[in-house]
């Protein structure tokens, strides 16, 4: 018996159902016009093409909750209830039908042998994993994780659904017996159990409509509600994912164009980052891995997707009817108003947040594209300012002659070749940390006595080697970014080599991917970790003293996050002899050492307690035994060794850059 | 030229400025080696009081009147200038200070004298005077033999020794007739004081220096620490100030105050002149700075190119640690 | 309000300097050169002014060094015209010589404020802000820190640093020129793509003036400081350093 074939009053059930659907569907597809409408106030960006790549990623990402599932307490309980909604879709569409049209005979799930147990098994499953969620959300509260009203409501809704669906079918099978052939076990069960009750027993057939319709009603206003809440991931998220990204992540993408080099009104981000706005689910994953969120900065990405979407919402109506917008006064600003640009500084780039994001946000670009603006205005602190005075003259941050790049040199006992003069095998591009920071030419120049050891033919630019432009690129100065590039290309154009390395990560990431001048096809780019590990490899470089101990690696993020090399370094470290435990985050968990992004040129941020770079060696100095953090970052050594003495660990632990092991383990001895 | 010196001299607030006496010191010299008269151009209100401490010139030519009483630079310059019309070609001296400069230009130009300025060092040569200055922020001196005609020579305070000039007497006094009593087209409107003074650093026989090297004040408490240690006061160059890490009471410098303390601990200045000029004087000069170039290490006693904020905390303990011996 | 700025070159400090063969100049090829540090903050206490009271700059320098780029920039922060002025000259003038090439440029042209950097590291003949302001018989206060246009027309108050962190108040009638100490913010950026850009399309006049007279100052001999002279220099680790340091201190009685 149908449900919506009794009157309700005087009107017919169907009828009211009728109405009520219409009125649902309408508000859905209303309020889902105009966000797709909001949408398209984005400027436009192709991410139609590739579209297998694009399939496949969807196919891993949304069916196959990869990135949900390398957190399994959260995972697994979230697997359970996106499959229960797919399979609760199919369950509900049939109920839907059935009551919408009752007098056609409509295919409902629980007359399907296979169908039927598995929603009743997913309506267990997804309430049992409602609790687990919800304990996390209510009780152990992890940051960022947000307890409004919506994330409640959402979760009642949900396991309302769950609870009359099983009810329903409960009371219908105690009311009609005659439907039971196909086997529901949990609503089988539960019948048994409202059997026993006679007073239940005999109002089964009131009970079994009364759940139906409270099922029904509830989806039905779910799916007006579903546009409105943070729920309308669901939607969005498939659509987030399938136009994600496929560039590689070390390549920002470029302004729009020389008139408009950063983003800060709505029409200026892409139709892409304004739909991050929607497809996060406000779980909080990225401001949990965020350094700098970790240790009270205002940096947020979780907060800067979100008030990208409050601005989106209140102001994105008034620009859809351009009229109103003229007369109230426009868009307020968005810097300065929802997002204040010390958030916008305290990011260093670590990728972090990217990384760990479900639905493949980009909340890089929109941190960038609100710099670029920033920056476009010159609204830039006196320290930032002066590195970047200091780039564009000298072509490095430190404000040092460019004829002085190559003083670190003067220690060696021999002449590294001048690569724009003769043709070398491998050229060496250093950065600048490893040309002129005091306390790491004496590493620089180890790794040169090293590479010297082993017969390597390499060569170096001198003074014609400028800041690759990673992080000014980073900071938002696309214009002298551009500058550093051209310079170095036209030097690297006219030099002969057939491979590259750099010692500093960052250095690597942009020649790599940022650099099209560079002739890909020909050369090999590595990072020197690389180098090292293929040198001990073919024996090239051999290990005459072991070394002793244990030793933990830190990933450097432009190494690693951003390029995928993870083994290398640690392959060097064992060949080496060492002994490698690893830091809890480690891999492309790495925690930043708080120094990208142009970090390193900016006021501190005044009030915080302590820096990442303080976290992560009180991480290493934590584990047992280990005696060296070994780093293959010039940033991430200056970074640490500054942290051992704030944080008082230097007796306990010292900071080892890879090129001093090496050295030591082959026997050459350093040069002061 | 002619043998004459004359000296401008400068006073503020009831007290008449060193560069004044230091000015007369060398000038007195430079007139007795060559034959000639020193005089002196007082201007001010109720500044007859001064007279007595110029014993070093031969004449003060006195202009006294209310007009007078704050520097205004047409005023003064205007009177100057015709003083200085009148008299022979004279070697004029005047202070590389905020008044002297206001005034070099413009006498210069108008009366069509030559000038020089940032000079450090006067001597008479073979019959002509050879100034020498400083140029491209201490790196380089040049040397210039002055013409014949009057010259204005600007000299950097600290750079001649002021118990030369320090000289109580009585000189003849001449009175100089302001023109119409001057019109000028600045007016003075208000001194403006420094904050409220917290310490006096003039007064300190110890003096923890810090400049841009100390690179945020959260690491202004080391060098608070070391002095304290010491017994001393931290006081700062330029840099420092305007980021408004310390009060302008602590600046040390040619804008700021001019220090001579038993010890003057320099830690991450570069060394600009301007910064210099205020503490050149100091009993002993020690210096740490990553630059080995940095020209603080041109007049330093003691250096080291160590980073300053890796060896306050170490540098701290050891004094502490003497300290205690000291006491047992 | 119309406002000029004067501004200059002068060698970088960051390369070293060398004197060349003759001894009395510093040699060029040794020279990189960069804007006098007074001079901009002249430019950003105009840029200053402008955005308060609104007016006119125009930005005026000699033809020498890599000055257009600077004066595109200027173009660039929102000054309205730059001018590089070509007296004949093929080296660098004194400051007199040039003061007398911007006074036969500025004395038949109507400015209020004639703004320029206090001094430059390569005042030998005076600073050229009291030269020019002889000249052209303008009211001339240097030090400047501050400016403010009071309710009186056709004055200026401004604020002049004196030693021990005094200052005083003067008022100064216009026209006048005012050499600059200070801005009241530091000179501000642009970002490297503005000023591509306007690199590009940006117009820099080139005046022509008459040749200066030539005035009797001349360098007998340029020479470095001496090396060797200076401080005995520690060295060690920065313990053994900072005992070193302690030793002297408590040598010289320093140490209560």
């Amino acid at each position: 018996m149908i449900p919506t074939t009794a009157k309700l009053g005087v009107v017919p059930g169907w009828a009211i159902l009728w109405l009520v659907f219409l009125a649902a569907s309408g508000l859905f597809v209303w309020r889902a016009t105009f966000l797709v409408r909001l949408l398209c106030l984005g400027r436009a960006e192709n991410r139609f093409d590739r579209i297998p790549e694009r399939l496949k990623r969807t196919l891993t990402y949304v069916f196959g909750q990869r990135r949900m599932l390398d957190e399994p307490l959260v995972g697994i309980p979230h697997l359970f209830i996106f499959y229960g909604f797919v399979v609760f879709v199919l369950a509900t569409t049939g109920l839907l039908l059935q009551g919408l049209f009752p007098g056609m005979h409509v295919p409902t799930v629980e007359q399907n042998g296979f169908l039927a147990p598995t929603v009743d098994i997913f309506a267990v499953l997804v309430l049992a994993a409602l609790g687990v969620s919800s304990f996390r959300r209510f009780v152990i509260r992890p940051k960022g994780l947000q307890l409004t009203p919506d994330a409640t409501l959402v979760n009642i809704l949900i396991a309302t659904l769950m609870v009359t669906y099983v009810l329903a079918e409960a009371f219908r099978l105690v009311g009609s017996p005659t439907h039971g052939t196909i086997w529901a076990p949990v609503g089988h069960w539960l019948a048994g159990s409202i059997a026993g009750s006679a007073t239940l027993r005999a109002n089964a057939l009131t009970f079994y409509p009364l759940f139906w319709w409270t099922h029904v009603l509830t989806v039905l206003f779910f799916l007006a509600y579903l546009p409105y809440s943070k729920h309308l991931h669901l939607l969005a998220a498939p659509f987030s994912v399938f136009f994600s990204r496929l560039e590689p992540t070390g390549r920002l993408a470029p302004p729009a164009s020389p008139e408009q080099l950063g983003a800060e009104r709505l029409e200026e981000f892409t139709w892409r980052q304004l739909l991050s706005a929607f497809a996060c689910a406000e779980c909080g994953r990225c401001e949990r891995a965020c350094p700098s969120s970790q240790v009270g900065e205002p940096c947020s990405p979780r907060q800067l997707v979100h008030n990208l979407k409050e601005q989106l919402l209140h102001y994105g109506p008034a620009l859809l009817s351009k009229v109103r917008a003229a007369a109230d006064g426009g868009e307020p600003t968005l810097i300065g108003g929802l997002i204040s640009p010390q958030e916008l500084w305290s990011c260093t780039t670590c990728l972090a947040c990217t990384e760990r994001c479900p639905v493949k946000n980009e909340h890089l670009s929109i941190m960038v594209d609100l710099r670029r603006r920033l920056v476009e205005r010159g609204e830039v602190d006196a320290r930032l300012e002066e590195a970047l005075r200091n780039l564009a003259r000298y072509g490095n941050s430190f404000g040092q002659s460019e004829r002085k790049r190559a003083v670190w040199a003067q220690g060696l006992d021999f002449k590294p070749k001048d690569a724009r003069k003769e043709p070398v095998e491998w050229l060496w591009f250093l950065g600048e940390y490893a040309s002129y920071h005091p306390v790491l030419q004496g590493i620089t120049r180890s790794l040169a006595q090293v590479l010297h050891a082993a017969e390597v033919d390499f060569g170096i630019l001198y003074a014609d080697e400028r800041n690759s432009g990673n992080d000014t690129r980073r900071v938002g100065e696309e214009g002298l970014f551009e500058l550093l590039r051209e310079k170095n290309t036209a030097t690297l154009q006219k030099a002969t080599f057939q491979n590259l390395f750099s010692t500093d990560p960052h250095v690597y990431n942009t020649l790599k991917n940022e650099y099209p001048g560079l002739n890909h096809g020909r050369h090999v780019i590595l990072h020197y970790s690389e180098l090292l590990a293929q040198l001990l490899e073919n024996g090239r470089l051999k290990v005459e003293h072991k070394l002793e101990g244990t030793v933990t690696y830190h990933d450097p993020c432009y190494l690693g996050r951003y390029n995928g090399v993870y083994d290398a370094p640690r392959a060097v470290l064992r060949a080496l002899g060492a002994r490698v435990k690893e830091m809890p985050h480690a891999r492309s968990n790495s925690l930043c050492c708080g120094g990208g992004g142009g970090r390193v040129w900016m006021e501190e941020i005044g009030g915080i307690h302590s820096r990442p770079s303080e976290l992560r060696v009180r991480e290493a100095a934590a584990i047992k035994g280990v005696k060296y953090l070994v780093v293959a970052c010039p940033k991430d050594y200056v970074m640490f060794a500054d942290a051992l003495k704030t944080t008082g660990l230097e007796e306990r632990l010292a900071v080892k850059d890879l090129t001093e092991l090496v050295a030591d383990a082959v026997g050459v001895a350093p040069v002061a | 030229m002619n043998k004459d010196v004359l000296v401008v001299s400068e006073h503020f607030k009831g007290r008449l400025n060193e560069i004044t006496l230091e000015l007369l010191g060398k000038g007195r010299e430079l007139a007795q080696a060559r034959g000639g008269r020193l005089g002196v151009i007082l201007l001010g209100h109720g500044v007859r009081a001064f007279v007595a401490e110029l014993g070093a010139a031969d004449v003060v030519w006195l202009a006294d009147h209310a007009q007078l009483q704050e520097f205004d630079p047409e005023a003064y310059g205007t009177i100057i200038l015709s003083k200085l019309k009148e008299l022979p070609s004279a070697l004029v001296l005047l202070g590389s200070t905020s008044a002297g400069l206001d005034l070099l230009g413009s006498l210069s130009a108008r009366g069509d004298f030559p000038c020089v300025d940032n000079c450090m060092r006067l001597e008479a040569r073979d019959g002509r005077i050879v100034a020498t200055s400083q140029l491209y922020g201490g790196k380089v001196f040049a040397e210039v033999a002055l013409p014949e005609e009057t010259t204005l020579v600007a000299v950097v305070p600290g750079s001649f020794p002021s118990e030369v000039g320090r000289i109580s007497g009585s000189p003849e006094v001449q009175l100089l007739t302001p023109p119409e009593l001057v019109s000028s087209r600045i007016t003075f409107r208000t001194l403006i004081e420094p904050p409220a003074w917290d310490v006096d650093i003039t007064k300190a026989a110890i003096l923890v220096a810090v400049g841009r090297g100390i690179q945020n004040a959260d690491n202004l408490a080391l060098a608070e620490e070391l002095a304290e240690a010491l017994g001393g006061t931290v006081c700062a160059s330029r840099p420092v100030i305007d980021q408004g890490w310390l009060p302008l009471t602590r600046q040390v410098g040619k804008s700021g105050m001019t220090v001579k303390p038993k010890l003057y601990l320099a830690l991450g200045i570069s060394g600009a002149p301007e910064h210099i000029e205020g503490m050149k004087q100091s009993e002993m000069i020690i210096a740490v700075n990553t630059d080995p170039n940095a020209p603080i290490f041109g007049m330093a006693h003691y250096g080291t190119t160590e980073d300053a904020l890796e060896l306050l905390p170490l540098l701290t303990e050891e004094i502490r640690a003497a300290s205690l011996k000291k006491a047992s | 309000m119309n406002i000029a700025v004067v501004v200059k070159q002068v060698p970088d400090l960051v390369e070293g300097l060398e004197i060349d063969a003759s001894g009395k100049a510093i040699d060029p090829g040794s020279v990189r050169h960069i804007l006098s540090e007074s001079d901009d903050h002249a430019l950003e206490e105009a840029l200053l002014i402008k955005e308060r009271v609104g007016g006119r700059i125009e930005v005026f320098s000699l033809d020498m060094g890599e000055v257009r780029e600077n004066l595109v920039m200027a173009l660039a922060k929102g000054a309205d015209r730059a001018a590089l002025v070509n007296a004949g000259l093929d080296s660098i003038p004194n400051n007199h010589a040039a003061a007398q090439v911007f006074a036969s440029l500025l004395r038949n042209l109507t400015f209020d404020l004639i703004l320029t950097g206090v001094r430059a590291i390569d005042d030998l003949d005076g600073s050229l802000g009291g030269l020019l302001a002889g000249y052209l018989n303008l009211p001339y206060v240097g030090l400047v820190r501050k400016v403010e246009f009071p309710a009186t027309p056709r004055t200026v108050v401004v604020q002049k640093e004196y030693p021990g962190g005094y200052a005083a108040e003067l008022e100064v009638q216009l026209p006048a020129l005012l050499g600059i100490q200070a801005a009241e913010q530091p000179p501000r950026y642009v970002p490297i793509s503005r000023l591509r850009q306007m690199m590009k399309a940006a117009i820099v006049e080139e005046l022509l003036v008459p040749v200066p007279r030539p005035h009797p100052l001349e360098i007998e001999r340029l020479f470095k400081p001496e090396e060797g002279i200076g401080a005995s220099m520690l060295s060690g680790t920065p313990e053994v350093i900072a005992r070193q340091m302690a030793d002297l201190l408590v040598e010289h009685r320093l140490v209560r």
